[in-house]
């Protein structure tokens, strides 16, 4: 995990920062002369061998010096930071959301799988998986903003936090990501039913629902578990489309501007935090399966 | 098995692929959810294919005077724009159909170079393991660690068809600035799909490569490259056709999500995502130009996923 860390960042590092005078015409702008650009290397120690640069530029990142943005004239990391809270504000209501729809869906098509019910129900969440997130939010911004007019069409928080605004961006998401979850689920829970400890159960006369509930769910989230954590992943790619479509000033949008514009700190200091959540869920799936699955702890 | 394949090889093959093609057809109809994929897919396809065909204005051409109509309207020279115009006064209905050649081909293009790359590796590693395995496996799972999007971003921002390594490319090649933002999509979306698609292949290779017929394979003296590719492959195909089918649906969603962020094929090509991007700007105007485009795209994407859900269904079947 802290060697791919380590690769990813060399990696980032080379792309961004091995051609020195690029970096400068970065930080000083189109119009700087050569003269200029070549002192600012000489005065940020940008004639140091590469490897210097690189293992100097990993200490400061890792003490949380992420560098200054070009873009916004302020520190990265305080920006990041800003930008963090408002995504996980969003990311955080996405999740619980996302998780009960697709808990029940999940259980109730599962449960009884080919009834009509577990059709329908197959059926919705494959189509709202087809609508990527542009295209439904464009699909809710028309009923929703200019068809009913009952909420704004942009998020920006200008006036601080406001309820209304975060409403489209996380009926976007939710929309795009709960029929993955609700499809693992069913399959999870149809396995599940099948088994022999589910049939005894039944028929040793125990409530149906209680079967379910205590029998059943509880095995059937061990899967689904580990695969929603990695979709943490997939849903910040997600993030990053619903921030921009509807100028979310989250952390998606941040990378957006800064990957747009060339602001080269802000670009890696926001990667380098991106993968960290992506590996970081990798290890939580790996540690809360083993969690999970008395099978595997005391193998 | 092998015998098998090579009495095939051996015997004359008059009609093979059009009668394999007809029973996938035969065998799809079992499948109403995967009919009505393929229906929605080969719609586009017919579209895409024969688009040069229909009575359609031109798409790219930039008139005064009617940017913005409404759907079902009538311009004042007399042209009928079923869908409307968008701000250049060009044909909404006409720029939609276009842009499903423009999403398909590349869409295509883009899946067939990700999984070609991504069978080779994961070939090599399932089944030459030890070192192989371990580079590859290590490469790929850099790769997996960036979110998609990031790692598209990264790519395309430093390699893209503006950065210096693009313009290098095109004066290299001496070739169109469109193709070059093409060639560089390829290339990011074979960045981020290859490894799954080589995890995948290694699995199943991993699980293959205990068989009988590979052993008797290797006695026979075969080379490993005719081991991988003739052997191995073809057999891991029943899992691999049902996400190929799936992994285009994603790429396609890729092609259109990077023209919606502005980095996808330049302008004034008509692609879907940059046509919702562009409409964006016009407000309630421009509502209608955004729709149909997001339509499009579902609907294709939809297509796939059931096409896929087809597939796997019958193939579970039997």
């Amino acid at each position: 995990m802290i060697l791919i860390m380590l690769t990813i960042s060399f990696i980032l590092f080379l792309i961004f920062e091995s051609d020195k005078l690029n970096v400068a015409t970065k930080v000083l702008g189109e119009y700087s002369l050569l003269d200029q650009r070549l002192l600012w290397l000489e005065q940020n120690g940008y004639n140091d061998p590469f490897i210097t640069r690189y293992v100097r530029w990993l200490f400061n990142f890792i003490q949380g010096d992420f560098g200054k943005s070009i873009q916004f004239s302020a520190p990265v990391s305080k920006l990041v930071g800003e930008h963090l809270w408002n995504t996980g504000i969003l990311a955080f209501w996405v999740f619980t959301i996302t998780i009960s729809i697709s808990l029940v869906l999940g259980v109730l098509s599962g449960i009884a799988e080919g009834s009509f019910r577990d059709r329908a129900i197959t059926v919705f969440s494959v189509l709202t998986t087809s609508m990527p997130e542009f295209a439904s939010a464009t699909i809710f911004v028309a009923i929703f903003v200019f068809w009913l007019d009952i909420l704004p069409g942009t998020s920006p928080f200008a006036s601080g936090f406001r309820w209304n605004e975060i409403v489209l961006p996380v009926l976007v998401l939710v929309t795009y990501n709960f029929g993955y979850y609700t499809r693992m689920m069913r399959a999870s829970m149809a396995e599940v039913m099948t088994s022999q400890y589910v049939r005894t159960a039944i028929l040793k006369g125990l409530p149906y629902r209680r079967v379910v509930m205590r029998h059943a769910l509880r095995n059937a989230l061990i899967a689904p578990f580990t695969v929603m954590v990695l979709q943490l992943n997939y849903l910040l790619s997600g993030v990053i489309v619903t921030e921009v479509f509807f100028s979310y000033k989250g952390f998606g949008l941040f990378l957006y501007q800064s990957a747009m514009f060339g602001d080269i700190y802000a670009i890696e200091a926001c990667t380098m935090v991106a993968v960290f959540v992506a590996v970081l869920s990798q290890f939580i799936s790996d540690v809360g399966y083993t969690v999970l699955n008395p099978r595997i702890r005391f193998s | 098995m092998t015998d098998t394949t090579a009495a095939a090889n051996r015997a004359p093959k008059p009609d093979s692929i059009l009668r394999k093609l007809g029973k996938a057809i035969l065998l799809m109809r079992e499948s109403r959810i995967g009919m009505f994929g393929a229906f929605l897919v080969l719609f586009w396809v017919m579209i895409a294919i024969f688009v040069p065909l229909l009575p359609l204005h031109e798409p790219l051409t930039i008139t005064r005077g009617s940017s913005l109509m409404p759907m079902l309207s009538t311009d004042p020279t007399g042209a009928f724009h079923w869908l409307g115009t968008d701000d250049r006064s060009r044909d909404i209905l006409s720029r939609l159909l276009w842009g499903s050649r423009l999403v398909l081909f590349w869409a295509t293009a883009a899946t067939l170079v990700a999984y070609t790359m991504g069978m080779l590796l994961g070939v090599m590693a399932g089944y030459k393991a030890g070192w192989w395995d371990e580079v590859i496996s290590f490469i790929g799972n850099v790769l997996l660690s960036f979110p998609l999007l990031v790692l598209y971003l990264v790519i395309l921002t430093s390699f893209g068809a503006n950065s210096s390594a693009g313009q290098w490319l095109k004066a290299a090649l001496g070739v169109d600035s469109a193709v070059i933002a093409g060639i560089m999509i390829i290339v990011a979306v074979m960045f981020g799909t290859a490894p799954q698609v080589a995890r995948i292949v290694r699995g199943l290779v991993l699980d293959l490569k205990t068989r009988d017929y590979i052993a008797a394979a290797e006695v026979r003296g075969e080379s490993p490259l005719y081991i991988m590719l003739v052997e191995l492959l073809p057999n891991a195909r029943g899992p691999l056709i049902v996400d190929a089918c799936l992994r285009l649906g994603y790429v396609t969603i890729t092609i259109a999500l990077l023209g919606f962020l502005g980095l996808g094929l330049p302008p004034p090509d008509p692609d879907w995502g940059k046509m919702i991007n562009e409409a964006r700007a016009w407000g309630s105007n421009g509502m209608n130009a955004m729709l149909w485009p997001a339509f499009a795209i579902s609907t294709l994407v939809l297509g796939l996923n059931l096409l896929a859900d087809g597939i796997r269904e019958i193939s579970l079947r039997d």
